[in-house]
């Protein structure tokens, strides 16, 4: 695709000695594949969801095209819709505290330890990128289940003679969606840990500072940077998975991301699968464009290309 | 706080709970494919292979794994190619509407990714085309477009012009220029973006739910459909072998590399 690209015509013909107009053109016709990529399978997709979200749900998966409200009063007046938007941010808002409290320390004694093999604790905490997300989802049925590993030693240390339930319930979701986010919150904290001149903690403690007031005044607010890309990424991630939810959670335990599928496949309603699609679009839109206005996504990337 | 203080102590602590957290129930997991027991959970019941040798002559399982794998090779071949010339659009030419386009094509990071795969599907719909396996590729090259076009961004915005500059000014043309001045430059940066949309394909599993034309099966949809009966021993199996192939045959062959380019220099 990019050998084909580069030897069309326009391109050619640019060279440093042409003039800025045939340099707009060859940007242009490299940027060709993955601007139609993107505009036929995200942006217009997006356009026939809103489109849809309008249609009339005839049943039994057809969609007939008289334009309705009825999806959109469902989505406001079904205590069901609003029950699975107010977990998915509890449980989103939950983890990414959680990731964030977690994560912090650990990014933390990385950064700025002295141990000798520093890139191993480095490269461990890579890993799990690497490692499937449904081994490490499914690994929690094997440490929280009836035959579980803690319920299993709690067994055999007498102090239970039943199996604790600690699997099929939000804690379970939230634990499950810590341990998938963890890893995003550490990178992003990491790099800007890593990014932070040394001397200037050196200079607070030299004109006195006490180290945790040296941490408070000088490192936490250069760290700033990396910790809000790392909730902002977490809470994204999290109010959009449902996987989690579906392998981890019971019945009641669903976020929004299931009230997706199951509109579509347990439904069968296109329309009404586009509406909630749409205004969970709309919500995490509305987070992310706030970040954007306020702090800037710059940091985002900078942590995705380390 | 630096490494001496008893608040350096808890860190520590805290540190080595976050690894635990991360990786015991990994463990755990690998440990239970060895199991003896039918069932997929404690107690031990003795050592046994016999797990691997079950899942060896599962058609189904060494199906979807050869699905997943050609899935994640033509993913990671379109994406990375795509996404080095996004890159060099990006970084080494100027047009109107640049800052907007690099926003377009950080998107699919930031978006939720039950509503794009819902979205591709609705399209589809609409256009009464059928799922298929080009469309699944597709799909999959959004989801790893992003993270191909940032790493070869950053490795492309730290290389000096002057190599390029220089190529051209003793007369090769823009292509050659870019076939053998920037693209070895770039080198690294194209096997970690392949690398990495490699691993995004071959891992992903939420929007392949949605894309998947039916009757196929990738290795993470089908432990998914494995584990809705319950947890078994040749899942625990399954798992296992996926942690060794997707970390330690990587970590291996990067030590390698490394040993031998230290023997050698």
């Amino acid at each position: 695709m990019h050998a084909q690209a580069l030897s069309d015509a326009p391109l050619a013909r640019c060279s440093m000695t042409e003039l800025s107009a045939a340099r707009t053109r060859c940007g242009w016709w490299l940027l060709m594949p993955s601007v139609a990529l993107l505009g036929l399978f995200v942006m217009v997709p997006i356009a026939v969801m809103l489109a849809y979200s309008f249609l009339t749900d005839a049943g039994a998966g057809l969609v007939r095209a008289t334009p309705t409200l009825e999806n959109w009063s469902e989505l406001f007046t079904d205590p069901y819709y609003r029950i699975g938007l107010w977990q998915t941010v509890r449980v989103s808002c939950g983890a990414t505290v959680l990731c964030a409290l977690l994560g912090y320390p650990a990014s933390y004694v990385v950064a700025m330890t002295r141990f000798r093999h520093k890139w191993v604790l480095l490269l461990l905490l890579f890993l799990p990128f690497w490692i499937s997300f449904i081994i490490r989802t499914m690994s929690w049925i094997d440490v929280l289940g009836a035959q579980g590993a803690i319920n299993t030693l709690l067994r055999t240390l007498h102090v239970t003679s039943h199996p604790l339930p600690m699997l099929y319930n939000e804690a379970a979701v939230a634990v499950g969606t810590v341990h998938f986010l963890l890893p995003y919150m550490i990178l992003n904290i990491w790099v800007s840990l890593e990014g932070i001149d040394r001397n200037l903690i050196l200079a607070a403690r030299t004109l006195g500072c006490t180290p945790w007031r040296a941490f408070l005044e000088v490192t936490l607010p250069l760290s700033m940077p990396g910790l809000c890309a790392g909730l902002l990424l977490c809470f994204v991630l999290a109010a959009g998975s449902y996987l989690t939810a579906a392998i981890l959670g019971g019945p009641g335990n669903f976020m929004f991301g299931n009230l997706i599928y199951d509109a579509l496949n347990a439904e069968l309603s296109w329309p009404m699968a586009a509406t909630l699609s749409i205004i969970l679009l709309a919500v995490l839109g509305c987070v992310t464009g706030l970040y954007a206005r306020f702090i800037g996504l710059g940091q985002i990337y900078k942590g995705f290309s380390r | 706080m630096t490494e001496a203080g008893g608040g350096w102590r808890g860190l520590v602590v805290v540190t080595l709970a976050v690894y635990l957290f991360l990786f015991a129930p990994l463990a755990t997991t690998a440990l239970l494919a060895f199991n003896g027991s039918t069932f997929g959970g404690f107690p031990l019941h003795g050592f046994t292979l016999h797990w691997f040798a079950v899942l060896a002559h599962n058609r189904v399982v060494i199906a979807a794994f050869r699905t997943s794998v050609l899935l994640a090779l033509a993913t990671a071949l379109l994406s990375t190619t795509c996404g080095i010339a996004t890159a060099v659009a990006l970084v080494r030419f100027e047009f109107p509407g640049k800052s907007w386009l690099r926003t377009l094509h950080m998107a699919p990071i930031l978006m939720p990714e039950t509503a794009l795969a819902l979205g591709l599907l609705l399209f589809l719909h609409m256009l009464s085309l059928p799922r298929s396996f080009a469309l699944l590729v597709l799909g999959h090259v959004v989801l790893s477009l992003p993270y191909v076009v940032l790493v070869v961004q950053a490795r492309l915005s730290g290389l000096t012009r002057s190599y390029e500059e220089a190529a051209q000014s003793l007369g090769a043309t823009p292509w050659q220029t870019f076939r053998e001045v920037t693209l070895p430059l770039l080198g690294p940066a194209v096997i970690a973006g392949g690398l990495l949309a490699f691993t995004i394909s071959f891992d992903n599993i939420t929007a392949t739910l949605f894309w998947r034309p039916a009757g196929i099966e990738t290795l993470p949809t089908q432990i998914y459909s494995m584990l809705h009966t319950s947890i078994s021993p040749e899942v625990n199996a399954l798992g296992m072998l996926m942690i060794i192939l997707t970390t330690v045959i990587p970590l291996l062959g990067a030590g390698g590399a490394l040993y031998f380019t230290r023997v050698r220099g």
